[in-house]
This record gives structure tokens, C-alpha cells and sequence, in this order.
């Protein structure tokens, strides 16, 4: 079970781990914690996949790659099909089923923003279903406040 | 909130992508994880921490911290809420729908006319549907009359999780 100790940590470890040395002792130090007991119970809340990652969140797009999401309308009888079909470009990130006439969501993340429409065409070839697209015009992105 | 378009990006160079590469996925859970990474890179700590310095400001790296599961976490409900604004108050709106605490991110989209006329994406989260739908009214409050119409699409399943990776 988390402890104050931990929720702590994934409320005011969220952002601004330190770029230094001894980024752990610094945070520790913060949290009235010591180093060794930061890192261990890090260890033991990424193991109970209480957080699914420890370090830096990269923003995909700035890296230079396309990103997208993408919506399907696919009938019962043909779903599982499709869904294995889209699973398999290596270019889909993440797909979730929705209780929606639009009830197949997937996330396209590409190398370049160009094969973003390539990879689209593609799919609607192999499926034989359109594909919607919908990449995002704006973000509103304020980040760090998820609290437990 | 970040512009995506005209923000002029430096382009990355060898080293950063094998910085990106090899931290993507965590860092060390050791005292010096900067030294760490610098030494399976042939590099030094300084270099590799001036680097994700630079990425950090200019926003490449979002942030550097913990990143919570929702899900184990007890927030089971995660709920898609899409909204149809008029287009010239979408930023307005995003950025309010954006800043409420149950709302982990918001997006503007393109609508597909006639088949999808949302233009506003918000993801809420909360510790089961009823709480979703819950948040969802306050939402629907924030908006009143510009609301032209929304949708809470939950999810029924996974149906693949790979995450997002560069190659590397």
C-alpha cells in the first residue's frame, strides 16, 4: 500500500527532478527523505507499476516525428479483424475500443509527420475501412497536478 | 500551453537522439544517473546534462519527474469528453477546460463534417464512470450556452499499448 511517503513523491515529483550530480539527494533532501530511500521506494512503486515510468517525458512531435489520432467506425463482425490489422503497423502506438459508432481510437506515431498520411492510406487499403484523422491543431497542456 | 506551429525547433543532432534513445524509458535508479547514461553513451555527465538542459528549455523534454499510472493508481474511469465549440472560442475554451484538475489533457481537432462535428477533446479522469460522468457536468456548466453538443466515449478495452518510442 502507498504511505504518505509515497504519495508525496508522485504529487511534487512530477516535474522538476533536478538536472545535477545527485539529482536523487537533491529531491531527497526536498521530501525530508534520504537518497536510499528515494531510489527504493521509486524501485517499488515503478515495480507495482504505480508509476509507469521514472525520468524524462519527451514531447514525440518536437522530435521531429508525426502523431496522430485516428478513428474508425468498424461493424461488430469484422472488429477483431480490423483490430489485429491495425495492431500490426509497427507505427501504432496505442488503439482502445470505445463504446461509440466511431469504436476503434488509435494513436499514430511516425518518423517523419509525412508518412503520418502514408501509413492512413495504408491501413484503409489493408482494412478496407476509412480512417478518420483528427491530429491535434492546439494543445492546452498543463501538465503536473494529478494528485493521490 | 504550447503553439505547435512556427516554434522553431533546433534540430537534434547525433548525440541528443542517443541522450533521447537512452532515456525515453527511465532513468537510472542509481546516486549519478546522468553519469550513468553519459558513460553507455561514451560521454561525459556535464555534456549529456547541458544537453537535456537545452531539451528542457525549449520543450522538448516536457518534463523530468515521476510519471503515475492512472489506472493502478484507482482512477479506473478515464473518460474521452469531446465537445462541439465554435471554432473562435476553442482556445478560450480549451485552455479553461484544460486547467480544471480532473482534466489530464485537451486538445483542438478537426472536425469530419458530417460524421464528427467535435472540435474539443478533454480526457477526465476519475475513480469510476459515475465520477467521469460527474466531472463531465462541470464541464458542461463551464461551457453553458457555447456547448453545442458533447460525447463521454469510455474505453472497453485495450486493444494495444506499446507507447511511443523513437528508434534507437
Amino acid at each position: 500500500m502507498m504511505d504518505s511517503v509515497d504519495r508525496a513523491i508522485i504529487n511534487r515529483l512530477q516535474g522538476g527532478f533536478p538536472v545535477s550530480d545527485h539529482p536523487y539527494r537533491e529531491a531527497a533532501d526536498h521530501l525530508g527523505i534520504s537518497e536510499a530511500e528515494l531510489i527504493q521506494r521509486l524501485e517499488q512503486m515503478l515495480e507495482k507499476r504505480q508509476l509507469s515510468r521514472f525520468g524524462p517525458l519527451y514531447n514525440a512531435e518536437r522530435l521531429g516525428g508525426g502523431l496522430s489520432l485516428c478513428a474508425m467506425s468498424i461493424p461488430e463482425e469484422d472488429f477483431e479483424r480490423v483490430a489485429e490489422q491495425v495492431n500490426a503497423f509497427s507505427e501504432v502506438a496505442h488503439n482502445y475500443a470505445r463504446d461509440h459508432r466511431l469504436n476503434m481510437w488509435f494513436v499514430l506515431a511516425t518518423e517523419t509527420p509525412a508518412r503520418i498520411e502514408s501509413v492512413l492510406v495504408e491501413i484503409e487499403d489493408v482494412t478496407g475501412y476509412q480512417v478518420y484523422n483528427m491530429p491535434k491543431k492546439e494543445e492546452f497542456f498543463v501538465g503536473l497536478k494529478f494528485e493521490v | 500551453m504550447i503553439l505547435d506551429k512556427g516554434v522553431a525547433t533546433q534540430p537534434l543532432d547525433d548525440l541528443d537522439r542517443r541522450i533521447v534513445v537512452a532515456t525515453q524509458g527511465g532513468l537510472p535508479l542509481v546516486p549519478e544517473p546522468y553519469e550513468q547514461v553519459a558513460q553507455a553513451l561514451d560521454s561525459t555527465a556535464d555534456e549529456v546534462m547541458r544537453r537535456m538542459r537545452r531539451m528542457l528549455e525549449s520543450g522538448i523534454i516536457r518534463r523530468i519527474g515521476a510519471v503515475p499510472n492512472h489506472y493502478t493508481l484507482g482512477f479506473k474511469g478515464n473518460g474521452m469528453t469531446v465537445w462541439d465549440v465554435a471554432d473562435d472560442k476553442v482556445q478560450e475554451y480549451g485552455r479553461k477546460i484544460g486547467a480544471l484538475d480532473f482534466v489530464s489533457h485537451a486538445y483542438h481537432r478537426p472536425r469530419h463534417l458530417p460524421e464528427w462535428h467535435y472540435n474539443l477533446f478533454a480526457m477526465v479522469h476519475g475513480r469510476d464512470r459515475d465520477e467521469v460522468m460527474e466531472k463531465t457536468r462541470i464541464i458542461v456548466e463551464l461551457l453553458g450556452e457555447d456547448n453545442r453538443g458533447h460525447e463521454v466515449l469510455f474505453s472497453s478495452r485495450i486493444l494495444k499499448k506499446t507507447g511511443m518510442r523513437i528508434p534507437g
